[in-house]
């Protein structure tokens, strides 16, 4: 280089060093969470102990914990669960299959949208536990019925924030593609997908809540199996407490997999400017 | 032009009319545009805003098709965007999701004729040729403005294009990073002995920058004057102050300035 031009902007990068924190620092927010969270447990149990509530309405954290105990204990339990993990994870995995593709698709060509829309649009206001009895009909009180209401709940959620996130891609990042020549498979892969990637995620994210509410519903309404059965006939007898297990599984299903959708999310979001706040 | 040398890029009367839905008017935006462009040179297209130059670059890109006349490049027409040429946009449009490498070997990755390990080879050596050694895993929202510009001609010039085609560039950079980016252009431009076809508002930078100046008039856009820039072919940033240098640039508002007072954009005094 020589003096016309001095290389105000090139240069090695440096390494900053990482600074110290201490645990309470690093883990502040997760500590406080889970303070919160017994100190809510902890009142309750002494409200019951106390006798200031009574626990056939309430229950109380130490009646749940025996009622899990007993339950755990019991074979058929996980033949419940079995059931319940199935019609969730055939639902959800059908909705992103279909959703997914047909979003890109409804998203890129007007006319795949014009075709479609009016469909997608009446099914997206109605609510999809009203279509219930006619699903039931259709499959039966058997499984297929439920793996139905779960891919009716997720599809849309799915379908709808794909078509948004391909419709609000950056014009110029498809001006470059196809500069370079790109292909329209190679406008998806390199332009289209990685641009609707944080929509997409956020559709699964909706799809997710919607499929669970499909799973309890569908199986409050007609089945012989699963979560939500067990959930109906142990409020159909007063057991609270039973009652309360199968809320927190299922709550604890939900937390699990939005966290892994979270973990995916950062492994396809490494590029973004990290905001803290 | 050197007449000895066959022309590279050979545009031959071309005319665009573009037609709006909304308002249902066609509206004329280049008229009977002739332009050859030799091997190795450099050449800047300036007028009035809204005149039509960067739609005679998309045109020369082939991302818009041209109403009448014809473009040829190496004699081939041209329809359509093609591996001769390389687009580099005002905005840096660098896709935020990639790498510096992974971006500037976008286009031979399109081109799919070369394996991972060539392409990421190729990519590096232009990296290196723009300056940003260093940085091959940095992502765009880490680098300044003017890094972002190097590695958006970067990824224009690893598909080693016939034609390089710049559209302001250096539009979205503060005054002081554009001067040492122009300077910087211009040795980029030698090492990889690019042909170059380069739009700018910036006189100065136009009359740096090239061979030959082209002036448009105001919408629709003919070709207003053709000026030669006769100065020696190392250019430093001194020049810019040298008398020669001035009065180019004095000639060229006067013609700039007649086009707009002819719009109404420049009341006469």
């Amino acid at each position: 280089m020589d003096a016309t031009s001095p290389q105000i902007e090139t240069g090695t990068p440096e390494q900053p060093e990482r600074p110290r924190r201490t645990y309470w620092q690093r883990n502040e927010n997760w500590l406080l969470g889970t303070l919160s969270m017994l100190v809510f447990l902890a009142l309750w149990e002494g409200a019951v102990r106390g006798g200031l509530v009574n626990p056939l309405f309430t229950s109380s954290p130490s009646r749940i914990v025996a009622a899990a105990i007993e339950m755990f204990a019991d074979e058929s339990f996980y033949g419940h669960l079995e059931v319940s993990a199935e019609e969730f994870f055939s639902g959800f995995g059908l909705a992103i299959v279909v959703g997914v593709p047909l979003g890109i698709l409804m998203g890129w060509y007007s006319r795949v949208n014009a075709i479609l829309e009016p469909f997608v649009s009446a099914l997206y206001a109605t609510p999809r536990i009203a279509l219930l009895p006619l699903v039931v009909i259709w499959f039966g009180i058997g499984i297929a019925s439920k793996v139905a209401i779960v891919f009716l709940g997720a599809i849309f959620p799915i379908l709808v924030n794909t078509i948004t996130g391909v419709r609000t891609i950056d014009a110029d990042f498809i001006k470059v593609a196809r500069s370079f020549g790109a292909t329209d498979r190679q406008m998806f892969l390199t332009v289209v997908l990685p641009s609707a990637v944080p929509m997409l995620l956020t559709g699964l994210r909706l799809g997710l809540s919607h499929a669970l509410v499909g799973i309890v519903v569908g199986e409050m309404y007609g089945a012989t199996q699963g979560l939500g059965y067990l959930i109906a006939v142990a409020g159909a007898r007063f057991q609270t407490d039973r009652v309360m297990v199968g809320i927190i599984l299922i709550a604890g299903l939900g937390v699990a997999l939005t966290e892994l959708l979270r973990a995916i999310e950062r492994r396809f979001e490494r590029w973004r400017p990290i905001r803290r706040g | 032009m050197d007449s000895a040398r066959p022309a590279k890029l050979d545009v031959r009367a071309v005319t665009l009319v573009h037609y709006n839905e909304r308002t249902q008017q066609a509206l004329r935006v280049l008229d009977g545009i002739d332009l050859q462009v030799g091997e190795g040179e450099l050449v800047s297209i300036v007028g009035p805003s809204g005149c039509g130059k960067t739609t005679f670059l998309n045109a020369v890109d082939g991302l818009v098709r041209v109403t009448s006349g014809v473009i040829r490049l190496d004699g081939r027409v041209v329809d359509r965007p093609g591996p001769d040429r390389a687009f580099v946009f005002q905005h840096d449009s660098l896709f935020p999701w990639r790498t510096v490498t992974q971006n500037v070997g976008y286009g031979l990755e399109l081109q799919g004729r070369l394996g991972k390990a060539e392409i990421r080879e190729r990519a590096q050596r232009l990296i290196e040729l723009v300056g940003l050694k260093g940085f091959e895993q940095h992502y765009p929202h880490e680098l300044s403005g003017g890094m972002r510009q190097r590695v958006n001609i970067a990824r224009a010039l690893v598909v080693e294009p016939e034609l390089l085609l710049l559209d302001e560039p250096f539009a979205a950079l503060d005054a002081q990073t554009r001067e040492f980016m122009q300077a910087e252009l211009m040795k980029i431009l030698a090492r990889a002995k690019a042909t170059a076809l380069f739009i700018t508002h910036q006189i100065s930078e136009a009359i740096f920058l090239s061979n030959r100046i082209v002036v448009f008039s105001a919408r629709p856009a003919r070709i207003k004057d053709i000026v030669a820039v006769d100065l020696p072919a190392a250019r430093t940033l001194d020049m810019k102050h040298s008398p020669e240098f001035v009065a180019l640039e004095q000639r060229i508002w006067r013609l700039i300035e007649e086009e707009a007072a002819r719009t109404g954009m420049v009341t006469a005094a």
